[in-house]
């Protein structure tokens, strides 16, 4: 008898898992779009990222031109690590630059820049 | 230890007074040369002009705006104000014997016998203080008044700062290049980076103005200043302006007329030895 519940129990967990397993790449996707949404507003937010203080960035207003226009985002950082980093802390690759380290500074959380890269990953 | 390499290269010179590497007068070219290069089209005494010496769109507007200038009224308060005698009778002619020649271009200087930046906005309030009145207030108000009307007396004078050969004023000097060069704040940036290396880029929708000329049209009346001001008033010293823009990299501001600031001054104005006086002037 117990042998057979905990066989029922694993055979309920595997179904959930593979319904879930079947349900991911949908729900994935809508919290991937919540996050590149989240992300562009955080970027463009003046207290936040203010991203286009400084980068001309598409659906932007107002952008000034300190910095590259940030486009074929995909084309100029295969890795998207890469592109991450350059955002948590620019002086890491100029220690002179005049964007701000937002990481170590505490102006943007992880999970802020984690947003603020996927969107940036779209352009 | 920068400051004592830095006397230590002052010392040097005085040995040597051919190797000129750091010395104020060699920053001064290098700080001229930057912005000559990187604005050729505008003619060298127009830097005195503030952003609208690199921006001619914004230049015509300024223009309309200066036929005319919202501080006039401020600059014949501060007349009113200079002309006014003192319970001792005694006036700010008394400490100020040369002001219709002008002297806007004299400050900030060095002060041997104190060791200390003297300000004009100092001065001001010393000779209050001096006579037994009140001294006004930093930033604002009847102390940008007076300046204004002692600046206005003093357009067309060339701005002529020295630095004396004491390492007390070579120490000043050093601590004013040193604030203007150095990074703060959460954003960590440097008035050097929007003022020097990126001046003429777009900051959002503002053209970042170059350092060089800065000082010359101070006091200024800023229309944002007269916006946040109930009786309109938009005048507003330099320290006020170091102040905002400390501000803005969310950096603590330091106190108007602290011997941060007034170090600031003493280099920032130093640089732009040779441009005329055109304050006070109006800014956005
Ligand atoms: C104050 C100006 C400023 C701000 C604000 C700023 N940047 Fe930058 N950024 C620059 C400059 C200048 C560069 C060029 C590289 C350098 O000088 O370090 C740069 C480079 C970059 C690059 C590399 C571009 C490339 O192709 O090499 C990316 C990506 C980037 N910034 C993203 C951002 C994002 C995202 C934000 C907002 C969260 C932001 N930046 C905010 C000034 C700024
Ligand atoms: C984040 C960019 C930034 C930094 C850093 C910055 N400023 Fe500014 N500053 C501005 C902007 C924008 C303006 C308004 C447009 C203009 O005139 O440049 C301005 C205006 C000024 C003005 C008025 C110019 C005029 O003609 O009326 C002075 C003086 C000035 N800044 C000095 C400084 C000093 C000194 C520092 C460092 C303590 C500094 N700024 C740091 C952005 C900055």
């Amino acid at each position: 008898m117990r042998l057979k519940a905990h066989l029922i129990k694993t055979t309920v967990s595997v179904a959930t898992l593979i319904g879930c397993l079947g349900l991911t790449p949908l729900a994935v996707n809508a919290a991937e779009d919540a996050d590149i949404a989240e992300g562009k507003k955080i970027a463009f937010d003046r207290k936040k990222g203010n991203c286009l203080a400084c980068h001309m960035i598409e659906g932007g207003t107002l952008a000034g031109n300190i910095g590259p226009p940030l486009v074929a985002m995909k084309a100029r950082f295969p890795d998207v690590e890469v592109l991450r980093a350059q955002i948590y802390d620019a002086t890491e690759k100029n220690p002179n630059t005049i964007m701000i380290p937002f990481g170590p500074h505490g102006v943007l959380t992880d999970s802020e820049i984690d947003k603020i890269t996927k969107f940036i990953y779209t352009l | 230890m920068k400051t004592i390499a830095n006397v230590l290269t002052a010392a040097c010179l005085v040995a040597l007074p051919v190797a000129g590497q750091a010395s104020p007068e060699s920053d001064l070219n290098d700080f001229r040369d930057h912005f000559y290069k990187k604005f050729p089209d505008t003619p060298k005494d127009d830097f005195i002009n503030g952003v609208y010496s690199i921006d001619p769109a914004s230049r015509e507007q300024w223009e309309a705006f200066e036929e005319f200038p919202s501080y006039e009224i401020y600059i014949d308060k501060g007349e009113e104000l200079f002309n006014k005698k003192f319970a001792n009778g005694k006036g700010f002619a008394d400490c100020f014997p040369n002001y219709e020649k002008g002297i806007r271009q004299n400050y900030p200087y060095f002060d041997s016998g104190s060791g200390s930046i003297v300000t004009l906005e100092g001065a001001i309030n010393k000779c209050l203080t001096d006579n037994g009145e009140k001294p006004y207030k930093w930033k604002k108000g009847n102390i940008t008044y007076v300046s204004a009307y002692l600046a206005s007396k003093s357009r067309g004078n060339k701005i002529n700062i020295k630095i004396p050969n004491d390492p007390k004023a070579i120490d000043q000097y050093n601590r004013g290049k040193k604030h203007f060069y150095a990074k703060r704040g959460q954003l960590n940036m440097a008035c050097a980076d929007c003022h020097y290396h990126y001046a003429g880029a777009k900051i959002r929708a503002d053209i970042l103005s170059p350092a060089l000329g800065h000082p010359t049209g101070f006091p200024v009346y800023r229309n944002k200043w007269a916006g946040a001001s109930k009786k309109g008033d938009g005048m507003g010293s330099l320290h006020r302006r170091y102040g905002g823009c400390n501000k803005q990299v969310r950096a603590k501001p330091f106190k108007a007329q602290s011997d941060e600031y007034k170090a600031l001054e003493y280099f920032h104005t130093y640089m732009s030895n040779g441009l005329e006086v055109n304050g006070p002037s109006q800014r956005k």
